[in-house]
């Protein structure tokens, strides 16, 4: 004996659903990471000396990955914060995916833009 | 009933807030992006953040407005997230004020410490 | 096989089944039971033009005369029919098995965030019933000694109207939402849309209280425009922009009031 089903993946298989889910997880890790970020450049409050010794933390591997996959994530949350304010806001022209489509390629962009400046 | 309209018009009232704060910070998220990409050419130091920082008053008012943008719109979309994955528990608002507390002043914190640069 | 052969074919063939599988079978999952239950699996023959209403019928009038399960029309205008296909609320009288069978597997099972009432059947009073809670229902100050409400068609309010007015109540975007499955007291996208093409029916006179229906904890705010019940709706009705509509109107009433009052 089961439980009757319930909504599963199959019913979340679309593009609308994976730009929320983008969406709401990049928000949540932002959020999450957001106080960490003011309290490291609360450390410029020691001065630059101070400053220098708490930002030589970040020079470890893990930092560097984390600072770049933030920076997907703030584009990746930015581009669906906008498709939703257009959504909620402006004239209804349907879920907008092409909107989708190209928030994908802007975040792909900043992620590069990001490896190719930094290096 | 009176209550159950309070409570609509609670709720009213923050999606209003976190989609007007929102549109404040879709248009700093885009400047912010753009100062990064320009300022982590060849790599970053506390000298160099600081030296385009200290002093600069445009700076520390775009980034407190920054910062006033966050503290209203991460709680609410964090509260809406505890809300409906753990509905009963009532750890939504408690967390949410938290957060809100830690953007407010460790964000406010950093604004002064750049643009002070530490000479306070 | 020549146009006319083809065009006379039935949709389903009334084939003896004599207990051997032959390759044209489809392997169809069907929920048996209510709350508790189990996918009973039945042999059904494969045919051309078949509908998942067309499987089903073949399973209760030939396999399993206990299989319960509910359609009227069957021709898409009246809803009773929609189920959950593979996981996804469809109308089946419209649901060509050729479109979304898997290999030669169907999934059935009852429409979902309505209780089970048997097999393939649901509970649809809570559907109904937050319908009536979102003021989905139309009352006019106008008695029959009046002249006729003019509404020009063409004028803004119409057409929004217009634009979620071709609801049937089927249900599907109702079992598609993932909010409604997390939120128990959520309007869902039906009773909310309705309530949109009201606020939009300049002849209508419990704005107000629509309004004050729609907001709060259970109304249009919980929406995160997922927009499952736009994909899934199968009259094309966006109820992802009705919604977007409500919380636009309800946000300012509670700021700024509205031209019904303030909430």
């Amino acid at each position: 004996m089961n439980t009757r089903p319930r909504l599963d993946f199959r019913a979340k298989s679309h593009l609308s659903y994976f730009a929320y889910a983008c969406h709401r997880f990049s928000g949540l890790l932002l959020a999450c990471f957001l106080p960490l970020h003011f309290l490291m450049l609360s450390q410029s409050l020691r001065g630059a000396q101070g400053f220098e010794q708490s930002l030589a933390l970040t020079d470890f591997w893990a930092f560097k990955f984390g600072e770049w996959a933030l920076v997907i994530l703030l584009a990746v949350h930015l581009a669906g914060g906008i498709r939703l304010l257009i959504i909620e806001f402006g004239p209804w022209h349907g879920l907008r995916k092409g909107w989708i489509q190209i928030s994908i390629l802007f975040a792909i962009a900043c992620g590069l833009l990001f490896l190719y400046f930094a290096n | 009933m009176g209550q159950a309209m309070n409570q609509g018009v609670l709720q009213a009232k923050l999606w209003y807030a976190q989609r007007i704060s929102a549109m404040v910070l879709g248009i700093c998220v885009a400047i912010h992006l753009v100062i990064i990409f320009y300022a982590i050419r060849g790599g970053l130091n506390a000298q160099e953040i600081l030296g385009r920082t200290q002093g600069n008053i445009l700076f520390a008012f775009f980034y407190e407005v920054f910062v006033l943008a966050c503290f209203v719109h991460a709680p609410i979309g964090m509260a809406n997230i505890l809300q409906e994955t753990f509905p009963k528990s009532g750890i939504a608002k408690p967390i949410a004020g938290a957060l809100g507390l830690f953007i407010l002043v460790l964000g406010s914190a950093a604004v002064l410490g750049v643009y002070t640069g530490g000479a306070i | 096989m020549t146009l006319s052969n083809f065009a006379l074919e039935p949709t389903f063939q009334l084939r003896p089944y004599n207990g051997v599988m032959s390759n044209s079978d489809l392997k169809v999952k069907v929920w048996r039971g209510a709350q508790e239950g189990e996918f009973v699996e039945y042999l059904v023959p494969r045919n051309s033009n078949q509908t998942v209403l067309d499987v089903v019928t073949y399973i209760q009038r030939k396999l399993d005369p206990t299989l319960s399960y509910r359609f009227a029309c069957r021709v898409g205008m009246c809803g009773s029919c929609a189920m959950t296909v593979n996981g996804v609320a469809r109308w089946t009288c419209r649901t060509h098995v050729s479109k979304i069978v898997k290999g030669d597997s169907l999934e059935i099972a009852p429409l979902n965030n309505l209780p089970v009432i048997k097999d393939l059947a649901t509970d649809m009073r809570e559907f109904f019933n937050k319908w009536k809670g979102a003021v989905g229902f139309f009352k006019g100050d106008k008695t029959r000694h009046d002249d006729f409400a003019k509404v020009p068609p063409e004028s803004k309010e119409r057409q929004l109207a217009n634009a979620g007015i071709e609801c049937i109540g089927c249900g599907v975007c109702y079992a598609s939402c993932e909010v409604v499955e997390s939120r128990p007291n959520y309007l869902g996208p039906a009773a909310l849309n309705r309530a949109w093409t009201l606020t939009n029916d300049v002849r209508d006179v419990q704005q107000l209280e629509r309004m004050r229906a729609v907001a709060g904890d259970a109304g249009c705010h919980a929406c995160h425009s997922q927009g499952s019940c736009t994909e899934a709706c199968p009259t094309s009705i966006a109820p992802t922009a009705s919604i977007a509509g409500l919380k636009k109107l309800v946000a300012r009433a509670a700021v700024r009031g509205s031209k019904w009052g303030k909430l």
